[in-house]
């Protein structure tokens, strides 16, 4: 099924779930991306519940923060 | 060889004016551009609004990804200050810092002058690869 990742169209398995999309697309560090899917950013607890469909549109990236 | 970057001087100039203002907490941004080379500062928020760390907010961090979309370039560098301490990654910027793609920025305000350090980071589970990388303002 096609869905759009990072502004690219892009087609995927069905049945994913967040958790599995990070997987497939070998995402580094996955505990510390965020998602947004179709606008709305996800709670990290929704990431292994959430599954992926047609159309979605979805925008990953790393949580960032650090300290002197 | 040293790895280079070259950033635009109203880009840079607008990095060092957001971290003075808001000093004495740590400021923090994205750096964009196209090919290696900065041409766009987006200042965002410091959600801890802390004189010792920083932290994005996440709303802003994935508008700007769209933003940088839309104006054609890439995001290449995260920028901080360190209102007291120098131009270098400190431990806890180490531990988090883990998108493989970004340089990170630091502009130091621990002397008169501002000091800027860029690095590169490259993390495994059991080591951490750091090049200081050299920055050309043009």
């Amino acid at each position: 099924m096609n869905v759009t990742i990072n502004g690219q169209i892009e087609q995927i398995p069905s049945g994913l779930t967040i958790v599995g999309l990070l997987a497939h697309k070998s995402v580094e560090m996955p505990d510390m991306v965020s998602v947004e899917l179709n606008g709305e950013i996800l709670d990290r607890p929704a990431f292994d519940t959430t599954l992926v469909s047609e159309g979605d549109s979805l925008e990953f990236l790393y949580f960032m923060g650090g300290g002197q | 060889m040293r790895p280079e970057i070259i950033i635009n001087s109203l880009a840079f100039d607008a990095m060092i004016t957001h971290c003075r203002d808001g000093l004495p907490m740590e400021a923090c941004g994205y750096l964009g551009g196209k090919d290696g080379e900065v041409s766009h500062c987006f200042p965002l928020t410091n959600t801890d609004s802390a004189s010792d760390h920083f932290t994005f907010d996440p709303k802003e961090q994935f508008a700007t990804v769209k933003q940088a979309r839309a104006l054609g370039i890439d995001l290449l560098g995260v920028f901080h200050s360190h209102p007291e301490t120098p131009a270098r990654l400190s431990a806890e910027d180490i531990r988090l810092f883990n998108d493989p793609h970004m340089q990170y920025w630091i502009v130091s305000f621990s002397k008169p002058s501002p000091e800027v350090g860029a690095f590169m980071l490259k993390k495994t589970p059991d080591s951490v690869d750091i090049t200081v990388v050299h920055i050309v303002i043009k």
